[in-house]
């Protein structure tokens, strides 16, 4: 593997990293969000 | 491993998976699906109005990832889709499938537990009904596919407008059929000017197997039941006149565009312009459309049926 190749490697993983913790930082708020609405519903 | 060797594929861009979803097909889906849930009586909270409009997209992402993943040598043989994620060799199918699985799931699972399940079951059924039904099934075997693929479609507004009700009733079942029968005409105009090679992967488009005349003729035919069809929301009292007026309207143009597609026959270098004109029309249309019926609810509100 070339040092560019490795680059791009390094870059792509990275990116999915990203995405796939913003997704969950993403469901985590949805879920909480959600919790809050219908709890809140019942009261 | 430390460090990625030779034998180490890249892992794939996540634009890829992204690309999977058909982000544009999904833009009409989000507009219906929220005009369906914007549009039904009843009130319902903004979080979960916008989770079920997301599980909507969800679903429809996870069932186009399906589609793709089953139709990968179709469309590495077609000139239109050749260039999509699978056929390129960026993602692994398997990768897809997995991808549309999880979509899939998650979106009824989300929507079953955040709303109720009758929305998720519909949900459910719409993903199986686009990537089983459709896709693996009736799509390679017969001409009448775009009708059933209309089908799926039509599903994003009633899943709308039942999460909001919880009960399926006749406004729902309507909008579902007035998409059902946009679909033909709206498509069939598209494979009349789009130079396709249909042919050449197997699958039996209604132009490439019955002919330019059989389909100008069908389109004819979907159009003259789209006119009354759109208006009967007005007509059972489901919605105002704005509605209704407009959907004449709106359906009559769709008609009046349909007649010179309907009646001619392309000649030698054919610009096509009929055929584009009403393909350009029809996706005008379904955004008026359910744009005025928003708007008739915003209006009229409880003073009409449900």
């Amino acid at each position: 593997m070339t040092p560019e190749e490795e680059a791009e490697y390094k870059r792509r993983r990275k990116a999915r990293n990203v995405v796939l913790a913003l997704l969950l930082v993403g469901l985590v708020v949805l879920f909480y969000a959600i919790t809050v609405v219908r709890i809140g519903a019942q009261g | 491993m430390t460090s990625p060797t030779n034998a180490v594929k890249l892992p794939a861009d996540w634009r890829d998976f992204l690309a999977l979803t058909k982000p544009r097909v999904m833009s009409l889906v989000v507009f219906t699906g929220l005009c369906g849930l914007l549009a039904a009586p009843g009130h319902i909270n903004p979080v979960l109005g916008f989770t079920a409009v997301l599980c909507i997209a969800l679903g429809a992402g996870g069932a186009g990832a399906l589609n793709q993943w089953w139709e990968a040598e179709i469309d590495s043989g077609m000139k239109r889709t050749s260039k999509r994620p699978l056929p390129q060799g960026r993602l692994e199918r398997t990768d897809a499938r997995d991808f549309g699985i999880a979509l899939s799931v998650a979106s009824v699972l989300i929507l079953g537990l955040a709303i109720h399940w009758l929305a998720a079951t519909i949900l459910a059924i719409s993903i199986i009904y686009y990537a089983v039904v459709y896709t693996i099934w009736l799509k390679p075997r017969t001409p009448q596919n775009i009708v059933i693929g209309g089908g799926a479609g039509a599903f994003p507004p009633l899943i709308g407008w039942v999460a909001v009700t919880g009960d399926i009733t006749a406004m729902p079942l309507l909008l579902f059929a007035v998409i059902f029968f946009w679909t033909p005409p709206h498509f069939w105009a598209l494979a009349l000017f789009v130079q396709t090679d249909y042919a050449k992967v197997g699958i039996p488009m209604l132009p490439v197997v019955a002919g330019e005349v059989a389909t100008r003729r069908q389109i004819l035919a979907y159009s003259i039941i789209l006119l009354p069809l759109s208006a009967v929301p007005w007509w059972i009292g489901g919605t105002g006149p704005l509605y209704g007026i407009a959907a004449l309207v709106l359906s009559g143009v769709f008609l009046l565009l349909t007649f010179p597609v309907a009646f001619r026959r392309t000649g030698e270098d054919d610009r096509m312009k009929p055929e584009k004109r009403l393909f350009t029309y029809s996706i005008a249309y379904l955004f008026a459309l359910f744009g005025v019926l928003v708007a008739d609810r915003a209006i009229y509100g409880s003073s009409v049926l449900t």
